[in-house]
């Protein structure tokens, strides 16, 4: 009981201190930037200016992850699943491995293969969706049988076949999952440009003699950036936690590449020790996706609320 | 007629609705009475606080939006002190709305008849069974055709006219003591808007039903309400019974929106001999298999107006289509200046496209809403005529200038920044941005309040006469043909009725068609309407024209 509630207390105490930084947050950024951004800072929510706060921490950590880290990505520092001291600030690891500074190179690894592979997933699918709807006729229909035959498969086990013909390399990982994503975004791009190509300004667009590749850049894209922006949100998350499961499964980054999923299975046996360390790289996943959803609710709320 | 029992009042009614985080008044202190069977015209244009007024009734604000002072009393009671669970429980029994567009407020999947019965059984007023034979009743006495079986079928499956009329015999479904029509005939063909406004004029008298009638159509208003309020920017202008103010109007605002109507341009004589700019020779042309257009011919020449008018469905903008080169034809051709037109316009030379340039209906859908002026006016200039830098921006500032906006002001806006008046200007400036010979001109006032229109109409005018230009223009509304139209071409389901010099369109004798056209349209007359119906009725042209 008193555990439980202990436990409640923390969770609490753990909400209004995200709540405090994301006002903090917003404060200090309607007060030191320009004041058109200011203006769209200041209709943030505190759960967006939280999600805004941590995902700049993440990069930060990413960034600098040779300063701030302790000790290196692969050196043995220790023993085995060493407690956590004023040395090994969060213990080491199964091989002895410092646990914080594994924990901040993962951020490095992990957060960048997933921005890459999400941006790759995303010129690929959106392109392609925007074409698609332009040309219609028989190209559209070529790309979205493709899609829908490639959509028929379950991601996870697609992914898992195809880096096994392929072999395990941090590349093939990237194209693999970049291709499973595209056919999401494909699917949204498409959708949302079907909607546009038949607004009047895009008639008079084509009438007026306007290449393809204008009518896509300036009439289409701009008016589809709001949902294409909000689906970049949420597809960084499913990116980030397809790399996470692979790299879990073992066909993802390869040792002794630190990355939060592989950190999650090889520590797990602590866990029947009823140590919390393994949940570290577990939460680390956690926190970034709610933070990146956070931010992306409240683009989608503006983008749909300004529509009139 | 005795004075009957007032019903509902509101005085100093405030409603403020909110824009970047202030609340900004937008009725200030409006007083109404109404009285049982009674109609009240509201008229104004867009903004003017119309619409909100006629929610404010029911005690109900939009989103956004709140009643911020006054009182609203409805027999006896309070709207804006009453629960929210009276207020639900009057509105559908007591007060009913019918919306502008049925086809939107209709629940596509839902058999009309399943809408109907909704209200009356919901607030137990009749059982389904009873309801349903209300329901017949009710669709009979609107004239709407089959009366017995058109509720079973789904929204789709019925006219425009019809769901409009459907609409009102729902909102009379619990027999309420207070109609608002909210533009309920704005979105309607002449010939289907006076089936409609019989309709409701019938209804409102037979159950002695009081009615808001909201529209910013005088001679609509002229035929439907016993007294009128004139509206501007959420204030009143003037009230009084309908006869007195059509005949003496007391404020310049209200003698301005009367005068609207009479604007007419100096009709341009024929040049004899002359090649005409476009020539549409024999064109059929249609979708799938069906044949929209059949063998349609007629000639525009610089500086002159053809009118295209018929009724929705009739062809007219599948003719501007052919023209632009969207749809090709499958026979006929269209001649520029004497020398045939490539019928697709990906064939068409970028001068080619030049000269043909097109005005939309709808301006919020012809502008890209994410490009500034700068860029919607300057693309055409700068793609065709080659204009760049500094030379862009003086050619973007001089056509602002002569859509009589202030460059400065304006250059970096969003189309959302802007009114519809404004946004149609835009439209014209883009057109002209191309130096063409020719514009088709799409509906282009059809979207807009008739002070406003009136300003786009003498705009082109101007630029007409400026630029030696020849236009189609596409419209519906006969007033509008009156006023800019050298020409008239008649359209009915696909073939031309009637052609010529509007002098003679005008004059009888007409195509029974034309006819119809023409006596559909309704006058500044509070007799109008009834004279009409009776003379109708002794001839039997509605029967022969009717769908």
């Amino acid at each position: 009981m008193i555990g439980f509630l202990t436990g409640l207390l923390w969770l609490l105490g753990g909400i209004a201190a995200a709540m405090a930084a994301g006002w903090l947050f917003r404060t200090l950024m309607v007060t030191i930037s320009p004041r058109g951004v200011a203006k769209e800072m200041r209709t943030a929510p505190l759960t967006a200016s939280f999600g805004m706060l941590m995902i700049l921490i993440y990069i930060f950590v990413a960034f600098f992850a040779h300063w701030l880290a302790p000790f290196s990505e692969t050196a043995i520092v220790g023993r085995e699943y060493e407690p956590w001291s004023s040395v090994n600030l969060l213990g080491t690891d199964n091989l002895g491995r410092d646990m914080l500074s594994r924990l901040i190179y993962a951020a490095r690894n992990t957060v960048g293969i997933a921005f890459v592979t999400s941006a790759l997933a995303f010129i690929l699918g959106s392109v392609l969706g925007l074409l698609a709807a332009i040309v219609g006729g028989w190209l559209d229909q070529i790309l979205s049988r493709t899609v829908d035959v490639l959509m028929a498969i379950p991601a996870l086990i697609f992914a898992l076949l195809l880096l096994t013909i392929l072999g395990t390399s941090v590349i093939n990982m990237i194209l693999v999952i970049a291709l499973i994503d595209s056919t999401r975004v494909y699917r949204l791009a498409r959708a949302v440009a079907m909607n546009i190509v038949v607004m009047d300004y895009v008639e008079a667009a084509k009438l007026r003699g306007e290449g393809l590749w204008r009518l896509i850049t300036r009439e289409i894209l701009p008016n589809a950036m709001a949902p294409l922006v909000a689906e970049f949100g949420l597809r960084f998350c499913f990116v980030f936690l397809t790399i996470s499961a692979l790299s879990f499964l073992g066909l993802g980054m390869q040792p002794p590449t630190a990355d939060w999923g592989s950190m999650v299975k090889d520590n797990a046996t602590l866990i029947t020790f009823g140590d919390i360390t393994p949940l570290l790289p577990a939460g680390a996943i956690a926190l970034l996706t709610v933070s990146v959803n956070f931010v992306v609710d409240w683009q989608l709320h503006r983008a749909s609320g300004l529509k009139e | 007629m005795a004075e009957q029992e007032i019903l509902l009042t509101m005085k100093g009614l405030r409603i403020e609705g909110r824009a970047d985080e202030e609340w900004i008044e937008i009725v200030k202190g409006v007083d109404l009475t109404l009285r049982r069977g009674e109609v009240l015209g509201l008229i104004g244009e867009s903004g003017a606080g119309k619409s909100t007024i006629g929610l404010a009734a029911m005690g109900f604000a939009r989103d956004g939006c709140r009643i911020s002072g006054g009182e609203i009393l409805f027999d006896g009671i309070d709207l804006r002190r009453a629960s929210e669970t009276l207020r639900r429980e009057l509105r559908g029994k007591r007060i009913a709305y019918v919306a502008q567009s049925a086809a939107a407020s209709f629940n596509p999947s839902h058999k009309l008849i399943d809408q109907y019965c909704e209200g009356p059984v919901e607030h137990g007023v009749m059982a389904r069974g009873v309801a349903e034979k209300d329901a017949m009743e009710l669709y009979r006495k609107m004239q709407l055709p089959e009366p017995e079986t058109i509720g079973f079928r789904y929204p789709h499956q019925v006219s425009g006219g019809q769901l409009q009329r459907a609409m009102t015999a729902m909102a009379m479904a619990c027999r309420p003591d207070l109609i608002i029509f909210d533009e309920p005939t704005t979105a309607l063909d002449v010939t289907t808007q006076i089936e409609v406004l019989a309709a409701i004029r019938n209804i409102v008298e037979q159950f002695n039903t009081a009615a808001i009638y909201i529209t910013h159509d005088l001679a609509v208003v002229a035929q439907m309400a016993d007294k009128i309020k004139v509206l501007l920017k959420g204030e009143e202008v003037e009230e009084s019974d309908t006869r007195s103010m059509l005949a003496a109007p007391s404020q310049d605002y209200t003698r301005s929106l009367w005068a609207v109507r009479t604007y007419a341009r100096a009709e341009q004589a024929p040049v004899a001999g002359a090649t005409p700019v476009v020539s549409v020779r024999g064109v059929t042309a249609g979708y799938g298999t069906i044949d929209v257009l059949k063998n349609i011919s007629f000639d525009i020449h610089a500086r002159r107006t053809v009118a295209v008018v018929g009724e929705s469905g009739s062809g007219k903008s599948t003719t501007a289509r052919v023209i632009t080169g969207l749809l090709p034809p499958r026979q006929g051709e269209i001649l520029f200046n004497g020398k045939p037109l490539p019928p697709d316009y990906r064939r068409r030379s970028k001068d080619q496209l030049r000269q043909a340039q097109m005005i939309y209906q709808m301006a919020d859908t012809a502008l890209n809403p994410k490009q500034r002026l700068r860029e919607l006016i300057g693309r055409p200039a700068q793609m065709y005529l080659g204009l760049n830098g500094k030379k862009l921006e003086d050619r973007v500032k001089e056509l602002l200038r002569l859509i009589e906006l202030e460059p400065a002001g304006y250059i970096d806006r969003l189309p959302s920044e802007l009114s519809g008046g404004q946004k149609q200007r835009i439209g014209i400036a883009r057109a002209l941005a191309a130096e063409p010979q020719f514009i088709i001109c799409d509906e282009v006032t059809s979207a807009l309040d008739q002070l406003v229109a009136e300003g786009i109409l003498k705009l082109l005018d101007k630029l007409q006469t400026e630029f030696q230009l020849a236009y189609m223009f596409i419209t519906h509304d006969l007033a509008t043909v009156k006023a800019i139209a050298d020409e008239v071409v008649v359209m009915k389901e696909g073939v031309v009725v009637e052609q010529g010099p509007k002098a003679e369109m005008f004059q009888p004798p007409h195509d029974p068609y034309t006819e119809l056209l023409l006596s559909s349209v309704p006058e500044m007359d509070p007799d109008w309407l009834s004279r009409l119906l009776a003379e109708r009725a002794v001839t039997g042209v509605a029967e022969s024209a009717g769908n």
